[in-house]
C-alpha cells in the first residue's frame, strides 16, 4: 500500500481545480435543461485532452501520459465530486484498455493516438439484459466469408449516442454462461445494419440501446473466441474507474452534508450538535475511509499485475456501491426538505449514486464475484 | 543493510532459532507469553523462544537499541512481521508495556525512567497493568478521583480503580491519579509508576461473561509512590493519558486484523458444504461471510495506508479512533457469524471433546472490545468533534 506522492497529489489537485471550474455541478444541470444533444460538452472533452486525461493509460509512444490506475482513480474521483459529463470512462478508460492490451499493433496505431487526441470516441458494448452478466453475452457473431456478421441487442452501453466506434462482445462459440467463445469486435458506429437508441438516465447522463442487424465486422480485439480475458481487463478498469468515481460522489455529497449540519439551526442550535446525527455522521466518514483504502489497493493491483486486480476490483466496487448508497441516503435525511428540492445539488448526487451503482456490476454481482474469487 | 539482504539473514535467523513449538497456530489467550516476575512458562519452547527474541531486541523491534529495542526501520519490522509469518512462528511477548507504556515513555519519560523501565518490558521482565478506569469515571476518564497527595518525597496514593486488568498478575502498574483537586478536571491529573508489590495495594479479580477472570477491581490505602516515579510534568498527565489512549486503541484496531485467525469462509465450508457450481451451500451466509471478509480487507488495507501516510509525513491523528471503531465492531460482527456457522458446537462450554469452550469464549470476550480502551460512542464522538469539527453536543 501507499501514500500519494508529490506528483500524484499535484494531478489530484489540478484535477480538482480544473473540474470546479470548468464543469462543476451547474455544467451537468445545463446539460440536462438545455436537452444537450451530446449529453456532455466537446469544450471540456477537448480540455481534459490538454491536461492530459484522454490518454491517462495509453502509453507515451501513442500520445499518451501513461498516468496509470492510481491517477486515473483520482481523476474519477474528482468527476464523482462535480458530476462531471465525459467520455472518460467508455473511452479513456475501458476503450484505451481493451486496445492497449488487446490490439494488434496496426490498431494500436489507429485508435489509441485518436483517443490521447480526443478526436475518437469508443464505447465498450457488453450488457444485454437489465443486469451486468458479461459472461452470458448471447449477441452472435457468425463467420460469413472472411468477415463475421453480427445480430443482437446491447442495452446500456454508456455513451453508445456518441461513438464514432464501439467495442462490441460478441459470441462466437458456446452458449450465454459459457466464458469461452467470447470474442471482441470493433465496428464503426455507423456501419450499415447498427441502430442506435439514446437513452438519458435518472442522472442525466447518457447511454444507448444498440440494435445489431447482420452487421459487417472484420476487426476482431485479440484472439476470437478468447476474448473473456481481454474483456475482464477493460471491465475491472471501468470497474476501479466507477468505483474511484462514487467515493468521489460519496465524499462530495458527504462533506456537503457536514457543512449543512453546522449551518442549519433548529431548536436553537445547529443540528450538527445533535449526536443523533453526529454519530452517523462518523460512522459514514469511517466507511469512507474504508472505501479509499479499497479502491487505492484496487488500482496499485491494477498498475502492478492487472491479470491478478478482479478480486480487489470487485472488493471496491463492492464497497464503493454501499457506502455511496449510504452518504447519499444519509445527505438527503439530513438535509430535510432541502434535500429534496432540486434546487441544491445533494438529488443529483443521489441519482448519479444510483446509476453508478448499476454500472459495471452492483454490489451483489461484486460481492458474488469476489467469493468466487475466493472459492466460496 | 539493504532490505534483501536484511530479510535473508533475518529468514534464516528465524529458521535456526524458532522453536517448532512456537510454529504451531496460537489458540489465543492460552497460548500468549504475557511475561513478569510471576510468569510460569507454558513450554520450555516458549522460554527460549522469548529469551531468543529478546537478544535480538525483537519483542519489541523498533524500539531504539539502548532501552532493549531492536532498532529496526519501519520497512524491517514489516519485513521481520512477513517473514515471520510466513513460518507461523508466535509473537514471543505480548503486553501492556509493549502496546501502551513503551510508546508513551519514548516520548514522555526522563532518560533515567527510559534506562529504568523499558529494558525490562523488552525481556518480559516485568508485567504492567493499566489504571485509568474508575467506578465513576470510565468513559469519562477525566473525571477519576483517585487521589495522589504531596508528601515532600513521594504522593501518598487513595482510592479505587476498576476493570483493571490483569492486575492480580502484572507487578507494576501505570496510573492515573488526582494530584490537583482545585484545578479544571483534565487539569489536575498526573501520570504515575509504582510496584503492585507496595504496602496498601489490593486487587479483588471480577468474574467476566466469558468465564475468565482476567480483570480486577484495585484498591490504593495511603500507597507511598516516590516522587521519582511521576512521568512527564505535575498535572499533565492527562497528555500522556491521551497518547497512550491513542496508542492503544490503534493496537486494538490493528490487533483484530486478520492475520492468523480463525477463516470465516473455512468455517463455513465445513458447516454447510458446497453447492453444484462450487458456491456455499447457503446464500444468506454466504452473503453474511462475504460483507465480513471484504470489510475485513478494507481496514487491512486502511491500516496499511495510514502507515504509509504516516511515513509521508502525512497526519493520521484522530483516525486511530475509525480504526478502533471499525476494528471493533467488525470483529463483534465477524464472531457473531462465527457462532451462527458453528452451531451446536460453537455452544460447547463443558464435553470430553470440547477445547475448553474456545469458541465461545472469544464470541464473549470480542463484546468487550467495542468497549475497552474508549467505547464504539466515545470513538464516534472523537471523530465527529476532531476530524468533522461538528459543535458541542
Ligand atoms: C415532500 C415534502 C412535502 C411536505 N409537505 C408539507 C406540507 O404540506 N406542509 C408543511 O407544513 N410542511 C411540509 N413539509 C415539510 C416537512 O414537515 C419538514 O421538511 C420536516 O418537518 C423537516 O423539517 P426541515 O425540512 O426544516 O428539516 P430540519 O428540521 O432542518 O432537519 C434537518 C435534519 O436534522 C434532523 N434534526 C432536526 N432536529 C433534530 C434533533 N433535535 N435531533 C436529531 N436530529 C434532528 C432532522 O431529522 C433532519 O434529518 C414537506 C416536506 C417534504 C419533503
Ligand atoms: C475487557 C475489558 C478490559 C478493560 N481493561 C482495562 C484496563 O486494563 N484498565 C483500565 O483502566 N480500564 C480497563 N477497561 C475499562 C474500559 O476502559 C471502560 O470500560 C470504558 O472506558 C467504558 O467505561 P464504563 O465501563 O464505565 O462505561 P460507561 O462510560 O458508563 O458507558 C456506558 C455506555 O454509555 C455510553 N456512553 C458514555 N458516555 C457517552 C457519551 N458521551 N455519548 C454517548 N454514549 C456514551 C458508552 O459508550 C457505553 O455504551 C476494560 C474494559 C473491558 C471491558
Amino acid at each position: 500500500m501507499i501514500a500519494l506522492d508529490e506528483d500524484r497529489i499535484m494531478l489530484r489537485d489540478s484535477a480538482r481545480e480544473f473540474l470546479t471550474d470548468k464543469s462543476p455541478a451547474s455544467e451537468l444541470r445545463r446539460l440536462r435543461d438545455t436537452k444537450d444533444k451530446d449529453g456532455f460538452s466537446r469544450d471540456l472533452w477537448r480540455g481534459m485532452k490538454d491536461m492530459g486525461w484522454t490518454g491517462i493509460l495509453i502509453d507515451e509512444a501513442n500520445g499518451g501520459s501513461d498516468f496509470g490506475h492510481v491517477g486515473m482513480a483520482l481523476v474519477c474521483e474528482e468527476m464523482g465530486r462535480t458530476l462531471a459529463a465525459s467520455p472518460f470512462l467508455s473511452t479513456a478508460v475501458m476503450a484505451a484498455t481493451a486496445i492497449r492490451r488487446g490490439g494488434s499493433e496496426e490498431q494500436k496505431k489507429k485508435w489509441l493516438p485518436a483517443i490521447s487526441e480526443a478526436k475518437a470516441i469508443i464505447a465498450l458494448a457488453v450488457d444485454e439484459g437489465r443486469k451486468h452478466a458479461p459472461e452470458k453475452t448471447a449477441l452472435k457473431a457468425e463467420i460469413s466469408g472472411n468477415a463475421f456478421k453480427l445480430n443482437g441487442e446491447k442495452s446500456f452501453v454508456v455513451d453508445g449516442h456518441v461513438a464514432d466506434a464501439i467495442i462490441v462482445a460478441a459470441r462466437t462459440e458456446g452458449e450465454p454462461g459459457d466464458k469461452n467463445g467470447i470474442s471482441l469486435f470493433l465496428v464503426d458506429a455507423k456501419a450499415p445494419g447498427i441502430s442506435i437508441e439514446r437513452v438519458i438516465g435518472v442522472d442525466s447522463r447518457n447511454n444507448a440501446r444498440i440494435k445489431f442487424e447482420n452487421v459487417n465486422a472484420v476487426d476482431a480485439l485479440g484472439v476470437t473466441g478468447k476474448g473473456f480475458g481481454l474483456l475482464e481487463n477493460a471491465l475491472n478498469a471501468g470497474r476501479a474507474g466507477v468505483a474511484a468515481e462514487l467515493l468521489g460522489v460519496a465524499g462530495e455529497s458527504f462533506d456537503r452534508t457536514v457543512v449543512f449540519l453546522k449551518e442549519r439551526k433548529q431548536f436553537g442550535k445547529p443540528i450538527g450538535a445533535f449526536q443523533a446525527l453526529q454519530h452517523r455522521a462518523a460512522h459514514l466518514f469511517g466507511e469512507l475511509e474504508l472505501l479509499r483504502s479499497l479502491v487505492l489497493s484496487a488500482c496499485v493491483t491494477l498498475d502492478k499485475s492487472p491479470d491478478a486486480a478482479g478480486s480487489i476490483v470487485s472488493a471496491a466496487k463492492y464497497k464503493a456501491c454501499e457506502v455511496a448508497k449510504l452518504a447519499v441516503s444519509e445527505a438527503v435525511q439530513m438535509f430535510g426538505g432541502m434535500g429534496m428540492t432540486d434546487e441544491i445539488d445533494i438529488g443529483l448526487f443521489m441519482k448519479r449514486a444510483r446509476a453508478a451503482q448499476e454500472l459495471l456490476g452492483d454490489a451483489y454481482f461484486h460481492a458474488d464475484r469476489y467469493a468466487q474469487s475466493q472459492k466460496f | 543493510m539493504p532490505l534483501d539482504t536484511f530479510r535473508q539473514e533475518t529468514r534464516e535467523w528465524l529458521a535456526q532459532n524458532c522453536p517448532p513449538e512456537m510454529r504451531k497456530p496460537s489458540r489465543g489467550e492460552p497460548d500468549i507469553c504475557w511475561g513478569g516476575r510471576n510468569w510460569q512458562f507454558h513450554s520450555n519452547d516458549q522460554k527460549i523462544w522469548l529469551e531468543r527474541m529478546a537478544s535480538k531486541g525483537w519483542t519489541v523491534p523498533m524500539w531504539p537499541k539502548e532501552y532493549g529495542g531492536g532498532g529496526l526501520s519501519r520497512e524491517e519490522e514489516k519485513i521481520l512481521r512477513e517473514e515471520m509469518r510466513a513460518i507461523n512462528a508466535r509473537s514471543p511477548l505480548e503486553s501492556f508495556g509493549i502496546w501502551m507504556l513503551g510508546p508513551a515513555l519514548l516520548h514522555f519519560g526522563s532518560e533515567a525512567q527510559k534506562k529504568e523501565y523499558l529494558p525490562p518490558i523488552a525481556r518480559g521482565e516485568i508485567r504492567w497493568c493499566q489504571g485509568y478506569s474508575e467506578p465513576g469515571a470510565g468513559s469519562d476518564l477525566a473525571s477519576l478521583q483517585t487521589k495522589a497527595e504531596d508528601k515532600g518525597d513521594h504522593f501518598l496514593v487513595n482510592g479505587q480503580k476498576i476493570w483493571t486488568s490483569y492486575a492480580d498478575k502484572a507487578d507494576w502498574i501505570f496510573c492515573l491519579v488526582r494530584t490537583d483537586p482545585a484545578a479544571p478536571k483534565h487539569k489536575g491529573i498526573s501520570f504515575v509508576l509504582f510496584d503492585m508489590t507496595t504496602k496498601g495495594v489490593t486487587t479483588k479479580p471480577i468474574l467476566l461473561i466469558s468465564g475468565k477472570s482476567p480483570f480486577c477491581e484495585t484498591f490504593f490505602e495511603n500507597v507511598k509512590v516516590p516522587k521519582a516515579n511521576l512521568v512527564g510534568t505535575l498535572n499533565d498527565g492527562w497528555t500522556i493519558a491521551k497518547y497512550l489512549l491513542t496508542h492503544e486503541r490503534a493496537s486494538i484496531g490493528s490487533g483484530l486484523s486478520l492475520a492468523g485467525m480463525r477463516s470465516l469462509p473455512a468455517e463455513a465450508i465445513k458447516s454447510f458444504g458446497r453447492d453444484a457450481s462450487g458456491r456455499l451451500d447457503n446464500p444468506f451466509v454466504r452473503e453474511e461471510v462475504i460483507r465480513a471478509e471484504i470489510d475485513g480487507r478494507a481496514l487491512l488495507a486502511t491500516i496499511e495506508r495510514y502507515r504509509a501516510e504516516a511515513k509521508a509525513g502525512q497526519g493520521v491523528g484522530a483516525k486511530s479512533a475509525i480504526l478502533k471503531y471499525a476494528g471493533t465492531e467488525l470483529n463483534k460482527r465477524r464472531y457473531e457469524a462465527f457462532m451462527t456457522i458453528g452451531g451446536s458446537d460453537a455452544l460447547e462450554w463443558e464435553s470430553a471433546r470440547s477445547d475448553e469452550g474456545t469458541l465461545a469464549r472469544e464470541w464473549l470476550r470480542t463484546k468487550a472490545n467495542s468497549i475497552e480502551g474508549g467505547t464504539s460512542e466515545i470513538m464516534l464522538g472523537i471523530v465527529a468533534k476532531r476530524i468533522l469539527d461538528l459543535p458541542e453536543a
